[in-house]
């Protein structure tokens, strides 16, 4: 993936997947055409991960669905012969949440990109689950509309995708989340019934089971249809790059902005090895000898925007801010988005592998847990670069590391989740939008009690009795509906996701 | 409000806070509950919930108890106004914990010291964080802060069994686990007893100011909300009165001294009319007087239309850039004819207030979507037993 370094893989036995699901492609390929169903291992190859490259499984079956019906008649075949399947987008998810089951099916929806409306006066768009989110822009911008959420990945990343991990972006903290622009969906359940969860109008009688849906990483049904509410684009927006001595000024920075009252667009910070790795990869020419950078960006009317602005830059000053660069147009802007969004890849420039993680903590605490992310890395002795979405708190520690020695990648894991653990400590999240996919899922069973996730178990029982979608994500220990809670004897049970990893 | 909202109150007055009324003296829609507690810990609601078996309907202040349909039986009501502690308040990190008991108006005064609010701005007096959760109330500001589902950051439960659940945090940004808070929202009760909030909030506002636009018609209050919504402003609320004798535009604007004012003359100039006044109408954000009250939802294009297919002698507000709108009607309004005419545009109306001899015949909430299936197992799994809030949902649930 274009986010993720290629982490060297052993690469998977060509050991071909079991009879049940090689009789189910079978079904699949006289229902919904053969050239729509791959078995063939070098061709299963290609889906074995999505931008958790550490984790791979080859799926039994891949399905390229071209439009609803396949997804429904795909979802009914597997229900009625109880193999799991997995929904994907453009597989850039970072938590393994799209990586397949061995012996189940793989439902990739890359192929349901049509803008199905574009309704400005309602300020709604209607998708199907394979479009990207940039393009959501794209159609509603003539229009002098966009669609907030905006992840790092925008130009590459599935709406559908987007909805199962209800996707952030550098602007959700004026602008709320996925979950706060999706108005509706058309859902697959995963006995293959289609139902609509909330529509058009701002709300409607009855559970708001969309809420619930959304996030829900896969295992609840599969979108297919997805209504979107789009914004006014701003009359004005404002960036400016400023350039710090000190992590603590920075962060200082951030709390006073907050503190006066201002709600920012977006504040994002990097320290001094992500402001060195960007320049490496982008030369977007961030201050030299900054240990740390903020942008930040203000949208709004323009005498209000004008004005914040102003007192953001009073605000930087005061904490010792050595360089200010104010954007003058929509081109130097881009440029300092640049370094931070190409972030990610750009660690590959100073490093022959990286792992990100993605940790949430309550904002004033930001200086705390960069110490302390610091005296982990010191004794992981791994080098660690912060990007975060600074404005809530939400932490993108990328853990450099060499994958050539023996048992790096482990250190680097064992590292990212010592941080997460100080995360959940200082009382904040294990994911503030990556998902917890399979990579985390242990790690719900710190941040929740046995009660908590048995709730939330509930709702999974309710649409998915089976356990069929997405089976061994999201949740630290399967358990079957029914099961009485508290009965808790799944510790040791094989996890039905693991056919191989590497 | 009308005639029956289903308070839960005393003899006639509302009582002082902490002034519990006799047992025999309130009803939930009408109906009366055998035995009322008011217990003061989740810890104690869990024990009513593990120790008994009978059905059970949670109320904060019982100022929309009549949102929803009666309960088919109430053998504990089960008042959560004892609940009434700020747990924690993070001015830094603009967030609020509270349990659900507190009245907005406390909580709100709290926050105030620090230059902060939760944006919701339900109107009913004495009205509980969780009676607001509960019920998904919400006011004018809706337009630009959202509802609870938006500002509500992390909930605390008591299930149908006792069992005490959280999900969601205590930071805005979290994506670990389902967003239960999301389901219990609008529940009213039905799915868990909520015990606790943790919300986002946001920055007072350092000034305010109104511009009021009189309108005519139907036709020309939709003219005037697309013009809002087509527009690069960015008004906290854009209300509309309507009724019989015609009807008044508001835009409210909230922000820096600079900013109000230069968006209110905007505002002006767009609309072609109106007057600017230090703060909007007394009638702002409060919901109709009437004996059958609605509230309407639908595509936010399709106000004017849904005002016109509102019965003769009409009237109410609406929140006119949301698609949200509460009106009174006639008590004799045929609701399947109105929702059919709204249907086009996704549109649905639910009932508030009614009379107190209507309800039993009522379909309070409208016909039921495709989903409703998938509900009713939700439903089961969190209460099998069917003993929280029992056929106040949507469809008997």
């Amino acid at each position: 993936m274009n986010q993720h370094p290629q982490v060297k893989q052993q690469a998977p036995d060509d050991r071909r997947a079991s009879g049940d699901v090689l009789r189910l492609a079978d079904r699949l390929r006289a229902r919904i055409g053969a050239d729509k169903v791959l078995t063939d291992p070098a061709q299963l190859r290609t889906y074995e991960c999505d931008g958790l490259a550490a984790y791979r499984v080859r799926p039994g079956v891949v399905v390229l669905a071209a439009d609803r019906d396949d997804v429904v008649t795909t979802v009914r075949l597997c229900a009625e012969a109880a193999v799991p399947f997995v929904a994907r987008g453009s597989g850039t998810g970072l938590s393994g949440g799209a990586m397949p089951v061995a012996d189940g099916v793989l439902i990739v929806l890359s192929r349901l990109r049509r803008i199905v409306s574009v309704d400005p006066d309602n300020a709604r768009v209607v998708v199907e689950p394979g479009v990207i989110n940039l393009w959501v822009t794209r159609e509603a911008a003539p229009h002098g509309q966009a669609y907030a959420p905006d992840p790092s990945s925008q130009q590459v990343c599935s709406i559908g995708g987007n909805i199962a991990e209800n996707a952030g972006g550098a602007h959700c903290l004026k602008y709320g989340f996925t979950v706060n622009h999706v108005m509706g969906a058309e859902v697959v359940l995963p006995d293959g019934e289609v139902v609509h969860l909330g529509g058009t109008a701002p709300e409607h009688p009855g559970l708001d089971l969309l809420g619930a849906f959304v996030g829900s990483e896969g295992t609840l049904g599969v979108a297919t249809r997805i209504t979107l509410r789009t914004i006014q684009a701003p009359e004005s927006v404002q960036t400016m790059l400023v350039g710090f001595h000190t992590v603590h000024d920075a962060a200082g920075t951030v709390s006073d902005i907050i503190a006066s009252g201002i709600l920012p667009a977006a504040i994002e910070m990097m320290d001094a090895l992500a402001i060195e790795a960007a320049e490496a990869a982008v030369r977007c020419g961030y201050p030299p000898g900054a240990v740390a950078v903020l942008v930040i960006e203000l949208d709004g009317p323009r005498v209000e925007v004008d004005e914040q602005f102003r007192q953001v830059r009073g605000i930087a000053e005061a904490r010792h801010a050595f360089e200010t660069r104010i954007a003058r147009d929509d081109a130097e802007r881009a440029l300092m988005w640049k370094g931070r969004k190409s972030a990610f890849a750009a660690v590959g420039r100073i490093s022959p592998a990286y792992y990100v993680q993605d940790g949430v903590i309550p904002r004033t605490r930001l200086p705390e847990i960069l110490d302390e992310i610091g005296r982990l890395a010191d004794e992981a002795q791994l080098r660690v670069a912060n990007v975060f979405h600074a404005g809530d708190g939400n932490l993108h520690p990328l853990i450099l590391f060499d994958d050539a020695a023996p048992g790096a990648m482990a250190d680097a894991e064992r590292l990212g989740f010592a941080i997460l653990d100080a995360c959940i400590d200082a009382g904040g999240s294990i994911t503030g939008e990556h998902g917890v996919g399979f990579e985390k899922k242990s790690k719900m069973a710190r941040q929740f009690t046995a009660e908590d996730l048995d709730t939330m178990q509930l709702v999974r029982c309710a649409f998915d009795p089976g356990g069929l979608a997405n089976p061994g994500k999201l949740f630290p220990t399967p358990r079957l509906c029914g099961e009485r809670p508290g009965a808790r004897t799944a510790e040791d049970a094989p996890d039905p996701a693991f056919g191989e990893v590497f | 409000m009308g005639a029956s909202q289903g308070t839960v109150r005393g003899g006639g007055e509302r009582p002082a806070r902490g002034d519990e009324p006799a047992p025999e003296a309130v009803t939930v829609a009408g109906v009366r509950p055998t035995e009322v507690v008011r217990p003061s810990s989740a810890g104690e609601i869990a024990d009513i919930l593990r120790t008994t078996t009978g059905t059970v309907v949670a109320v904060g202040a019982g100022t929309k108890t009549g949102w929803a349909p009666p309960p088919g039986s109430c053998d504990l009501l089960l008042r959560t106004t004892g609940l009434n502690r700020i747990v924690e308040h993070a001015p830094g990190d603009l967030v609020v914990v509270t349990e659900a008991g507190v009245p907005l108006a406390d909580l709100r005064r709290a926050l105030a010291e620090h230059g902060q609010m939760l944006a919701l701005d339900p109107p009913e007096p004495d009205a509980t964080i969780g009676g607001i959760i509960g019920a998904n109330a919400s006011g004018p500001r809706r337009l630009r802060y959202g509802t609870v589902r938006d500002l509500l950051i992390g909930v605390t439960v008591v299930l149908a069994d006792g069992t005490i659940a959280r999900s969601g945090g205590k930071v805005v940004k979290n994506v670990a686990g389902y967003d239960l808070g999301k389901l219990y929202t609008g529940a009213h009760g039905g799915l868990g007893v909520v015990v606790s909030a943790t919300w986002r909030l946001h920055p007072l506002p350092k000034a305010s100011g109104a511009v009021r636009v009189p309108v005519g018609d139907a036709a020309e209050a939709g003219r005037l909300a697309a013009l809002m919504a087509r527009s690069t402003l960015t008004p906290s609320a854009v209300e509309l009165r309507f009724g019989p004798s015609g009807g008044e535009f508001v835009v409210l604007f909230e922000s820096i001294e600079e900013s109000v004012e230069a968006q209110s003359r905007a505002t002006l100039a767009l609309l072609g009319a109106g007057t600017r006044e230090p703060a909007p109408p007394p009638w702002f954000g409060r919901r109709p007087d009437g004996t059958l009250v609605l509230r309407l939802a639908f595509e936010p294009y399709a106000l004017p239309r849904v005002l016109d297919a509102l019965p003769p002698g009409a009237s109410g507000t609406a929140s006119a850039c949301t698609g949200v709108a509460y009106a009174a009607v006639p008590e004799d309004t045929d609701l399947a004819a109105l929702r059919a005419a709204i249907r086009p545009y996704d549109g649905s109306a639910v009932v508030l207030a009614a009379p107190e001899g209507a309800r039993a015949t009522l379909d309070h909430w409208g016909p039921v979507p495709d989903s409703f299936g998938l509900m009713t197992r939700v439903k089961d799994q969190f209460d099998p037993r069917r003993r929280l809030s029992p056929g106040r949902l949507l469809g008997g649930l």
